[in-house]
């Protein structure tokens, strides 16, 4: 991950920033990042697994953290250096259990400050708090589009079928870097983010991409 | 309080029937709110709330009948929905819960760094929201109308703004990740859309609010650590500049929304 700014940095910043401040007139808008930024220095402490680490941003945290969306010339970067940071499942193997990719996707839990580990087998997939995936879910979240036939809908029979390939890869790569195919999706980068590992994504994918899951009767 | 759990898990079973019968979930909620409607529980605390103030308490042995809310010392009726504001004695913007800090520091002359290190519900903290329910209870039916005025209320509204936007964390969430459109759901929880005015009695002008499911009284400090939690970040100090930035920044854009704190929630 980049680390585009420094805290050293920050403080400065926001120092001269104070400085102008004091002068007539209202503080820029640059003045005011900085400023924010040292706000959250001074509010936010370390409990637990969830340190100030956590708000040091990379560029597409950086970019994606304004009312209006980044310049197309830096979504565009975002997207390239996150599409090269998708790491491709071992052996080809993309599939896994989709029972054990709906119970991952009912577990809404993990990397909060009351949470013991930050560790994969820790974390749940949280897939229903945003989306409807099977049927039979009636408590479904919203923020992301719907996953009921997933696979269905885009005709994958035979996930294993290089006619399928194409869709296989993109939802891998969606799950593992959702930021490849949308610089400021809403949706955390699991792979990426060590928040899932392998074995735990497979099984997610199964969930969508399996003929034989209840998502895609 | 055993009667208002067995209410509430009676009210929580007829609110599942009623999302599976395909209604939506802000209806149901509707609903379940109307059931318990003719008595929130948060009156034993705002009646609790009401008594502290007029007590003689802390090292002092004083009252907070002199504490001034922004609306002249004692002036309770009005201001919760004129928060927060600037206040020249401190030299800060500040909430409700900071100022009921600043005041128990200097009329009753308590620890305020102590109580704001305290966790939430235990010690001066069950007090505060005893304290918040009364208070914000006695603006209820008026309307938000958080000062501008003052440069540094200009300023908070700005550092909200951009902290509101803020994405960081293992998950990459802002609070605009949430509540930054309109009708979202996370499972069948409706999510404000806190960049405007959600409308009345909704997002900030809900809160403090009655948590049926714990049987507490939430703040809105409360409210915003237990956000930031579940936005995988860091812990928000209590009272800390960041909270009172997002609050201003979400009290100025609910300009015109009736309060109805201390709200029942689910």
């Amino acid at each position: 991950m980049n680390k585009r700014f420094v805290w050293g940095a920050v403080a400065t910043l926001a120092l001269g920033a104070a400085g102008c401040a004091s002068l007539p007139g209202r503080p820029t808008a640059a003045e005011l990042d900085a400023q924010t930024l040292a706000m959250l220095k001074a509010s936010f402490r370390d409990e637990g697994i969830a340190t100030t680490k956590r708000l040091e941003q990379d560029l597409g945290q950086q970019a994606c953290s304004a009312e209006t969306a980044p310049p197309e010339g830096v979504a565009k970067r975002v997207e390239a250096e996150a599409l090269a940071s998708i790491k491709w499942p071992t052996g080809g193997q993309y599939l896994g259990d989709w029972r054990e990719g709906e119970k991952l996707a009912q577990n809404g839990r993990g990397m909060t400050w009351t949470d013991k580990s930050a560790a994969p087998s820790a974390n749940g997939a949280n897939c229903y708090n945003c989306h409807q995936i099977s049927k039979q879910e009636v408590s479904f979240g919203t923020i992301g589009p719907s996953l009921y036939n997933y696979g269905k809908i885009r005709g994958v029979k035979d996930p294993a079928d290089p006619a399928s390939a194409a869709i296989v890869q993109y939802t891998w790569g969606k799950l593992w870097n959702s930021k490849a195919y949308n610089a400021c999706s809403n949706m955390p980068r699991f792979g990426h983010a060590g928040l899932l590992n392998e074995e735990q994504l497979r099984h997610v994918m199964a969930l969508i991409l399996d003929p034989r899951s209840p998502v895609n009767q | 309080m055993k009667h208002w759990k067995l209410l509430a898990g009676a009210a929580l079973g007829l609110l599942a029937g009623l999302a599976s019968a395909q209604k939506t979930a802000s209806d149901a909620i509707a609903e379940y709110r109307a059931l318990l409607a003719d008595g929130n529980p948060a009156e034993l605390f705002e009646a609790k709330g009401e008594e502290l103030w007029k007590t003689k308490r802390g090292p002092k042995n004083a009252t907070l009948e002199r504490c001034d809310l922004g609306q002249g010392a004692g002036v309770v009726k009005g201001a919760f929905v004129r928060l927060p504001r600037w206040f020249a004695d401190t030299q800060r913007v500040q909430d409700l819960e900071s100022r009921l800090l600043s005041c128990m520091s200097t009329l009753q002359g308590f620890d305020s760094q102590a109580i704001a290190k305290t966790p939430f519900g235990k010690g001066e903290q069950a007090n505060m929201e005893a304290l918040v329910a009364w208070i914000s209870a006695e603006s209820r039916g008026q309307r938000m109308q958080l000062p501008q005025a003052h440069a540094a209320e200009q300023r908070m509204y700005e550092l909200g703004k951009r902290a509101f936007f803020f994405r960081g964390g293992p998950m990459d969430f802002s609070c605009a990740s949430c509540h930054g459109e309109e009708g979202k759901r996370i499972r069948l929880q409706d999510l404000p859309k806190l960049t405007k005015n959600p409308g009345d009695g909704v997002g900030f002008a809900a809160w403090p609010a009655y948590r049926v499911s714990s049987g507490e009284l939430w703040g809105m400090q409360r409210r915003l650590n237990d956000c930031f939690r579940q936005q995988r970040f860091p812990y928000p100090g209590y009272g800390s500049d960041v909270t009172i930035a997002l609050a201003v920044y979400m009290g100025v854009n609910a300009k015109g929304a009736e309060s109805i704190a201390p709200a029942i929630k689910r």
